[in-house]
């Protein structure tokens, strides 16, 4: 952690502790005392409205599992009976389902603000390389965790999804026989989607552990790119990012609060207010709203393994951009070209997205191989090409400099001429 | 740069043209959307409604259709249709309970007991199938939040601000109405009913209403469309019974965040004056190092 802590313990119980865990000291440092850019906008809360729902869905997820029954006779009538008989279950299980869509939200806020400042260069690309990480199992506990009320859209969810393994040449059809622990999806599998829906969770509390770690190894970035060169460019984390990020996550609240309470079954697909029926099979099948850009770039492709192959390397990919981005500007705000690719990328998974909500017929399916070969195009074309090509902005010389030039309020005084960092 | 504008807008331009593609390809006509009293941030179930949709399930539709989730008490539950606890016990003696083992090993029937949920009309799926020439009616606990249909972009964007999630009983008000003669050149497989709002047009299930078919003693007119309305609002309360709870809570909630939200913001403006104000000050902090 950059900046030596200055906790001064004042008991005479926390300078024993300090001498043996200096525990309070981290914390101070790391939450405290942790020197923050003085120029971070909102859209670099989203780090703390991800803890907060990682907590969200920890908690409620934890009471949730002690009325919940994984058993295929059982399952769906336990989640009714959570509904209706649990005090509050309604409200626990409509937080939980929506927590989903809403974690999902704040991580693709996160990753776009990443990517257009720049946030995955040198030197925080471990720290983006775990970000990554993250998002997988989010995505991987997320598909899990859509199995477990087993309606409908869970039991072909889950049928759909482990099919895929079985595009692997030659040992494809073993693995979907080892995931589902027998020859189609059942009981087995709903036990161990469960189970491992139990694990992950703190498997990402784990990893976030390191993302932060990292993060405060190599300090954050900002909008201008431009490292912190004095102090004038920081500020303490706390009151100033603390009291920032609290604000923002309760207008997170507010919005999330009115899916909850308001309309909670929106994002919902109503086929899975349907047992699961392995005899039956919905007239089209779904996955949540958070994969349907990835399953329409899987539905784009003709061939299964090319597709299930291209699925996969879209999430990969993202680990690459440190190399793949030639250019030595982090932020957007200073690459014009980038800045436009980058929005035209941004409108591309929104397109995909919607691709992937529709039968796949026709212009559906032409459009989705469109957007599929932009998406692909800007990581390997786009990025590695516009670092030799674009004519970038001149950069400000340091973070206070940018501030006074732009970011004075209505009201406050001029700066005197000549104030330089 | 104005090369990825224009490619930008092709792009647009292409979603545009996808979307009207599917407008096109719809079959069924989408379900005109009644106004409940159970919709809005306010929204409360009309208890004399549900009763008189409560009739209508029973007399109609329970001949059919399970309610398995539901027992006779939820009945007398405040905000649902608020029977008297006597009346939701009267009510369940009226049904034939299977219990058992006896103290002899047997199984036996005995009246539902208010506790008892309510019980299947057969036996099992086979006995569904065999009696009704192989259909299989669907249970009706959850069905008001198991039936939709696509509203289609953009109108699902406005749905989310207007708070719509009357889907269901809005499908289901359609079907009961939907029911007209097939038009000419239409293939009606055999066993099918025509039904204009159905995927597909042919619904396994006979017309289940008729005007005058089941006595109100409100005053209510006996009419198709106020039956469909009533055991619409029935069958939401059954598969959404805390949907009250969830408004009441919704507002209570609401307004704190707003409130807190609201005193976090001046909160913060006050923290950050400093900063934004007076960018010289130079406050006491850890010394750092910098990459320069």
């Amino acid at each position: 952690m950059s900046g030596e802590s200055i906790y001064q313990p004042q008991s005479a119980f926390m300078k024993w502790l300090e001498r043996r865990l200096p525990i309070a000291s981290l914390a101070h440092s790391s939450f405290i005392a942790y020197p923050t850019p003085r120029n971070l906008n909102y859209w670099w809360t989203f780090g703390g409205i991800l803890t907060f729902m990682l907590g969200v869905q920890i908690v409620t997820g934890i009471v949730l599992a002690m009325h919940y029954t994984p058993h295929v006779d059982f399952a769906f009538d336990s989640v009714e009976g959570i509904m209706r008989d649990v005090n509050y279950g309604w409200l626990l299980r409509y937080i939980h389902a929506n927590g989903a869509s809403f974690f999902f939200v704040a991580v693709y806020i996160h990753i776009a603000r990443g990517m257009y400042y720049g946030s995955y260069k040198e030197p925080r690309e471990v720290l983006w390389i775990l970000g990554v990480i993250l998002f997988l199992l989010m995505v991987i506990t997320g598909f899990m965790g859509y199995v477990l009320p087993w309606g409908q859209m869970s039991f072909w969810a889950a049928t759909v999804i482990t099919n895929l393994f079985s595009a692997i040449p030659v040992v494809g059809s073993s693995i979907v026989t080892w995931l589902w622990g027998g020859f189609a999806v059942g009981n087995p599998t709903l036990n161990r989607f469960y189970s491992l829906h139990y694990l992950l969770p703190f498997v990402i509390v784990g990893v976030v552990g390191l993302h932060i770690w990292a993060l405060h190894m190599v300090g954050q970035n900002n909008p201008t790119g431009v490292e912190p060169k004095s102090d004038k460019d920081v500020v303490a984390f706390t009151p100033y990012a603390t009291v920032k990020d609290a604000f923002f996550v309760g207008v997170f609240c507010i919005i999330y609060a009115w899916f909850i309470f308001y309309i909670p079954n929106y994002l919902q697909h109503s086929d899975n207010y349907i047992p699961a029926n392995p005899g039956q099979t919905p007239t089209h099948i779904v996955p949540e709203w958070y994969y349907l850009p990835f399953y329409a770039i899987l539905r784009g492709i003709p061939n299964k393994l090319l597709g299930v192959t291209a699925l996969a390397a879209s999430i990969i990919v993202l680990a690459f951009m440190p190399w793949l981005d030639t250019s030595r500007v982090r932020s957007a705000s200073y690459r014009p070209l980038y800045r436009q690719f980058l929005f035209i990328f941004f409108a591309a998974v929104i397109g995909l997205g919607y691709l992937g909500s529709q039968e796949p017929t026709g212009g559906y399916v032409i459009a989705a191989r469109v957007l599929t070969l932009y998406y692909f195009a800007f990581f390997f074309v786009i990025l590695p090409l516009l670092g030799l090509f674009e004519k970038t902005k001149p950069l400000p010389n340091s973070i206070s400099e940018s501030v006074l030039q732009q970011g004075v309020p209505a009201g406050a005084p001029a700066p005197p001429p000549g104030v330089h960092a | 740069m104005k090369r990825h504008h224009r490619l930008a807008f092709a792009l647009a331009l292409a979603g545009v043209l996808c979307g009207a593609g599917a407008a096109a390809a719809q079959e069924a006509d989408a379900p005109p959307r009644q106004r409940w009293t159970f919709s809005g941030p306010f929204g409360l179930y009309d208890q004399a409604q549900l009763q008189r949709g409560f009739r209508v399930y029973q007399e109609v539709c329970a001949n059919c259709h399970s309610l398995k989730l539901l027992s006779f008490r939820n009945l007398a539950d405040p905000g649902g249709p608020n029977f008297t606890e006597a009346q939701a016990a009267s009510i369940a003696a009226t049904f034939q309970v299977q219990d058992g083992p006896n103290d002899q090993g047997k199984m036996f029937k005995r009246p539902g007991k208010i506790s008892d949920f309510f019980p299947p009309p057969f036996a099992n799926e086979q006995a569904a199938r065999a009696a009704l020439g192989g259909k299989l009616p669907p249970d009706m606990s959850t069905l008001a939040k198991a039936r939709s249909y696509e509203a289609g972009f953009p109108w699902f964007v406005f749905d989310a601000f207007t708070m719509y999630q009357e889907d269901g009983p809005d499908y289901i008000h359609a079907i009961l109405t939907g029911y007209t003669d097939a038009p000419a050149g239409f293939a009606l497989p055999p066993g099918g009913q025509y039904n204009k709002y159905f995927p597909g047009n042919a619904i396994g299930m006979p017309k289940p209403l008729s005007d005058g078919q089941v006595e109100y003693t409100d005053g209510t007119p006996t009419t198709v469309d106020q039956y469909a309305r009533d055991v619409s609002a029935f069958l939401m309360w059954a598969a959404e019974p805390t949907l009250i709870a969830r408004k009441r809570l919704g507002f209570q909630v609401m307004i704190f965040l707003i409130v807190f939200t609201g005193l976090l913001y001046f909160t913060k403006k006050r923290v950050w004056h400093t900063v934004l104000h007076e960018p010289e000050v130079e406050k006491p902090r850890a010394p750092t190092e910098y990459k320069v």
